[in-house]
């Protein structure tokens, strides 16, 4: 007996949980169909075109009762995303409707997918390669347009075509070296020295760290950038806080039944995710207007890529002030000069005299929300223009993996040089570079068996 | 052709052998020689006895890959080597410059001296008769092979077979427009053991080389050419011959290098109405690395000029080999082509060059011993399986031979991988990825090239080839006394210290270095790049024997480049990882859905045993790997019996 893949059914809800919108169930696997007309009252979805959505209602088998009016798009195998039969229910959304129908879907034969698990089959399906499916699980666990839009890129082989591009270089390299051993009389190819071999590893290990700058973004991107807030009680952190977070840009938002604490962390900044750190702290402090516990903003600085050291612009520096401005001072920080609309007892000159003209400080008025935008703004400009190059902004290094390969790479060039110094013959030094060049194809997924001759014999024209 | 008056009356037995090979070219040679010497009776069948280890193309053994396959075929107890040393008319050492894993040592032979000194040793070979005979099909029994049948009706009957056919399969031989049925050199070609082969449900591809056309050498004025001499340093390929017998510089014959130019080309293009290669003429692939002329300036049009070098056929003759100037362009054509060059200018030619065509059994219906998948107990080797060169042939051929023969005393076979040998290497890209033109070895096709050197072939093989019977015990001896030279040395410096004495600080500064504080181990101080051996020497003790050119050698390599080294053998270890995880037999790639049609393909065809063989199959990408070992480790393999 022949088995076949034996995967079972499984289901999701695909879209995020949140309020409005509609929401997607989606179904996968060999008994789709089977589950779907079960529950769906309407046409008979076995019978319909691939590809076609059909108007209908999701019904209680139990009862009879209606559950919500869908509409359920149908893909039969194998031109779906993980080549198995697939069916969407799109309903209205709300939470307790979408829940409602993915519980009938699971009672009746379908098992709840785990994270992950539609790629993992379209993986294991052949539907799509390593880096590609490694791109759509960024592409879920995206936290804002921007590191969607990375993760997208990603998907279309932009990272691809930028490590493609890496590795023909070096396979220029390589293929010349190779035409020198393997053609020691032909006089047409450029002799490869350890001079020249020296400053291609060193012009490819400037590329690679640019890529690897990037990646720096990306791990921002994906996992939202570190922030706290710190002060003393009643500077105003707490209007600072909720100025972030009620701007409609929390991109998740409040579901019933979820801790509030943890969903609220993310907020979005101009394309930039804001993890922020100890949010409970800052209303404790606040609420209880009690002395701040230094050990708690140490911690909360300590744990932060960012931090926004908020100053009450109506009082003099106190020592707690002070204090404060000696722990983040090593820190990526934006002081803010808070409650200008009072009487003002501190300049930003002052404080600069303190901290150094290098700092960025803005005066904002929490309550009044001028200059709310002003922080905004720097914060996305901190972010995105420090250190990267515009015409590689759309590529960002996100994935743990590709990071590590690419350091990996970076290191066999270092390898290289190091060979060049010790006076190793190029054939041997070139191994570090055969190496770099497969360790970069291990993030695209190419192999590289055959293409090094192809190369050589393209481009030089070999007797003897 | 021949005509047989009688099918009944003209078939007769003529024998029983342990082992029969069908060709006596640079394949046949080995694998008779191998299987004859380990002990089994073996009967060497031959178009034409005057063809024995015959060189139709150039006069030369060796050079990259090439010179450190003929290394291992010594190592393991085969013939090219030895004989070669006792022909050649030059040695040299190429790549000099570079590290130790690509040196190649490369001779021009004395093609006619080569021949009848092969043919000698083995017509004095013991268990081994050699024969002229044409071998029109193969006695197959239930899918076995039981025994060859001549034209002359004869029957041999055998335990296992080798077939190592040469161009001679379905040869044709095309120059411009003329174009005939016919073996290398205008022999006799082997017409129906091609279609016997078909009949017993071989797939054959069609492959095409070439040669040059050859110059009297005493109408070439050689001061139009720069000549290039051989080696005073002593070289040979065999670990057996001895460094007296080496042939000083002026007892070696020199090669000269011209070179083509523009006129040349325009006559070629001139003329490529008439040039089989791109009329259509040709059908059989022919190798990229080794392009006819008309080719290259088809392809390199913008060249103004190629290199072409005259070599020497050997003492007793003036004919000399044009190397690079390939070509299957009419008589007519290539004559005005020779007079255009530097040095030919008066030369007259006296044969053309020509293509010739000729079958050859796709590579992946072969097992990793070269034993078909299609008929039990046959073998085949050489340009039979797809491969160009005297080098690839000669070890397949030995390689064939053993397993063979090992298959005829009913032992296990005999396999060497890829970080073992370039025979390895060879026999893997064959059996694993096939081979779409003629199949060239190169340096570059072995991942492990720092560990498969020319310096070390003895010690990687040796002590296989002993277990197979065809390295002497005394021989054997010698290379354990070598290795454990090596070692003990290794040891020695890796325990003395230089001492930062004056002499020792003149040295270091003298090369730019810093003087020496304190003490440093030898084996450190010798990976400095300007210190040898024998400048250690000067400032240490030296071992208690003196000790031999060969083990220095050794030395030297090992520890200069031991850090490189280590790093080849730790991707070995990668390797033998991948190696170790086995696809079962059985396996249905048909019920894997999620490998990609031309995968699946790939991978039903050449039936890979390891995962590591899996993945060097083109066609068959990392994400296709990465499945299939799920499968298998899920245990969702079908297991239909």
């Amino acid at each position: 007996m022949a088995t076949t893949t034996d995967f079972d059914t499984i289901a999701a809800i695909s879209t995020p949980p949140g309020e409005g919108g509609i929401a997607i169930v989606r179904i996968s696997g060999d008994e789709a169909f089977e589950v779907i007309n079960k529950i769906f009252k309407g046409k008979d979805l076995t019978q319909v075109p691939s590809h076609t959505i059909n108007y209908g209602h999701i019904i209680d088998p139990d009862n009879g009762s209606d559950v919500d009016e869908v509409m359920v798009s149908v893909m039969k195998a194998p031109k779906t995303y993980t080549k198995e039969d697939v069916i969407e229910i799109n309903c209205h959304g709300g939470i307790i409707a979408t829940n409602k129908i993915l519980q009938l879907v699971l009672t009746y034969g379908a098992r709840m997918a785990e994270p992950g698990e539609f790629t993992k089959r379209a993986f294991l399906n052949g539907r799509i390669d390593l880096s590609q499916s490694e791109a759509v699980m960024d592409l879920i666990e995206a936290k804002t347009d921007r590191s969607m839009k990375a993760a997208l890129n990603q998907l279309d082989g932009n990272l691809s075509s930028l490590i493609r591009k890496l590795r023909q270089d070096i396979l220029d390299v390589l293929a010349n070296v190779e035409v020198n051993i393997d053609y020691p009389e032909y006089d047409d190819a450029e002799v490869v020295t350890t001079n020249l071999l020296s400053d291609k590893a060193k012009e490819l290990s400037i590329r690679i760290q640019k890529l690897l700058d990037t990646s720096k973004q990306g791990k921002v991107l994906r996992d939202g950038l570190a922030t706290s807030i710190v002060g003393r009680p009643n500077v105003g952190k707490s209007s600072l806080l909720n100025h972030l977070l009620h701007q409609d840009k929390a991109i998740v938002t409040d579901v019933p039944g979820t801790t509030r604490d943890v969903l609220e962390e993310y907020v979005n900044v101009r394309g930039v995710p804001l993890k922020l750190v100890d949010t409970a702290g800052i209303r404790e402090t606040d609420d209880k207007v009690e002395k701040i516990g230094v050990d708690r903003s140490r911690k909360a600085i300590q744990s932060s890529d960012l931090v926004l050291l908020v100053l009450n612009a109506s009082e003099h520096l106190t020592e707690e002030d002070k204090e404060l401005i000696e722990l983040t001072k090593n820190a990526k920080k934006i002081i803010i000069l808070n409650k200008t609309d009072l009487e003002q007892k501190l300049t930003s000159e002052e404080i600069k005299s303190i901290v150094g003209n290098d700092e960025s400080i803005i005066t904002t008025s929490a309550i009044k929300d001028n200059g709310t935008e002003k922080l905004e703004e720097m914060i996305a400009h901190l972010f995105f223009n420090e250190g990267i190059e515009s015409s590689q902004n759309d590529v960002m290094v996100t994935n743990a993996r590709h990071i590590s390969l690419l350091h990996q790479a970076k290191d066999a060039l270092a390898s290289v040089l190091d060979g060049i110094d010790a006076g190793m013959p190029v054939d041997l030094v070139q191994m570090d570079m055969r190496r770099c060049w497969d360790l970069l194809g291990e993030i695209t997924g190419d192999s590289y068996n055959g293409e090094l001759l192809d190369q050589l014999f393209s481009q030089f024209c070999l007797g003897k | 052709m021949s005509e047989i008056v009688s099918e009944e009356n003209i078939k007769y037995d003529a024998g029983n052998y342990d082992v029969i090979v069908v060709g006596a070219g640079h394949a046949g040679c080995e694998a008779a020689l191998a299987a004859a010497r380990m002990g089994n009776n073996t009967l060497l069948l031959t178009i034409n006895l005057e063809m024995v280890a015959f060189m139709p193309c150039n006069p030369s053994v060796g050079g990259p890959a090439k010179g450190i396959v003929v290394r291992e075929i010594d190592a393991l107890g085969g013939e090219m080597g030895r004989n070669i040393d006792k022909t050649y008319i030059q040695m040299r050492m190429l790549n000099t410059g570079k590290g130790p894993a690509v040196r190649a040592l490369r001779a021009q032979a004395d093609k006619h001296a080569y021949h009848r000194s092969m043919k000698k040793t083995i017509e004095e070979e013991p268990n081994l008769t050699l024969r002229q005979g044409i071998v029109d099909s193969l006695i197959v029994e239930d899918g076995e092979c039981k025994g060859v049948v001549t034209y002359t009706g004869a029957r041999y009957y055998s335990k296992t077979v080798v077939i190592c056919a040469g161009t001679a399969a379905r040869g044709r031989i095309i120059i411009g427009e003329l174009r005939y049925s016919s073996g290398p050199n205008n022999s006799q070609p082997a017409i129906k053991l091609s279609e016997n082969l078909e009949e017993l449900g071989f797939k054959l591809k069609r492959f095409k080389t070439g040669t040059p056309p050859r110059v009297n050498g005493t109408t070439i004025d050689f001061d139009e050419t720069e000549e290039q001499p051989g080696d005073a340093e002593v070289n040979h390929f065999s670990y057996e011959t001895s460094d007296e017998d080496y042939l000083d510089v002026k007892n070696q014959l020199s090669c000269w290098l011209t070179y083509t130019n523009e006129t040349t080309h325009k006559i070629i293009r001139d003329n490529l109405d008439r040039a089989p290669m791109f009329t259509g003429v040709i059908e059989g692939v022919g190798p990229r690395y080794c392009p006819s002329i008309e080719d290259k300036i088809v392809r390199f049009a913008d060249k103004s000029r190629h290199q072409l070098f005259l070599e020497p056929e050997g003492r007793d003759t003036d004919e000399y080999y044009v190397d690079a100037l390939s070509t299957s362009m009419p008589e007519e054509i290539q004559k005005k082509m020779i007079r255009s060059i530097a040095g030919l200018h008066h030369a007259e030619m006296m044969r053309p060059g020509y293509a010739i065509e000729y079958d050859v059994v796709d590579p992946y219906q072969l097992k990793p011993t070269f034993e078909t998948k299609v008929v039990k107990n046959l073998y085949t080797a050489g340009q039979t399986n797809g491969t160009s060169g005297y080098e690839e042939a000669a070890g397949q051929g030995l390689y064939a031979g053993i397993n063979a023969g090992l298959r005829a005393m009913g032992k296990e076979p005999f396999i060497l991988k890829r970080n073992e040998a370039y025979i390895g290497v060879l026999v893997d890209d064959l059996v694993t990825k096939g081979t779409n033109e003629p199949y060239r070895l190169l340096t570059s096709r072995a991942e492990y090239r720092l560990l498969l050197r020319n310096d070390n072939a003895d010690i990687r093989l040796t002590e296989k080839g002993h277990a197979l019977g065809l390295i002497s015990d005394e021989r054997y001896q010698k290379f354990l006394a070598k290795k454990e030279a090596v070692e003990k040395e290794m040891n020695r410096l890796n325990h003395l210290r230089i001492k930062p004495s004056a002499e020792v600080n003149a040295f270091v500064q003298e090369h730019g270095d810093k003087p020496l504080k304190d003490g440093v181990i030898a084996a450190v101080f010798l990976r400095r790049p300007y210190v040898t051996y024998h400048t250690l020497l000067k400032f240490m003790e030296a071992p208690k024997k003196p000790l031999g050119r060969r083990v220095i050698e050794q030395v030297e390599i090992r520890t200069k480049y031991a850090g490189y080294i280590k790093k080849a053998e730790a991707n070995v270890e990668r390797l033998k990882k991948m190696e170790a995880k086995k696809i079962p037999l059985n396996i249905d790639y048909s019920a894997i859905d999620g490998i990609a049609t031309e995968a699946r393909q790939k991978l039903e065809k050449i039936q890979p045993r390891t995962i590591a063989q899996a993945s060097r199959i083109s066609g068959v990408n990392p994400s296709d790997i990465s499945i299939l070992s799920v499968y298998i480790q899920q245990g969702r393999i079908a297991k239909t019996k």
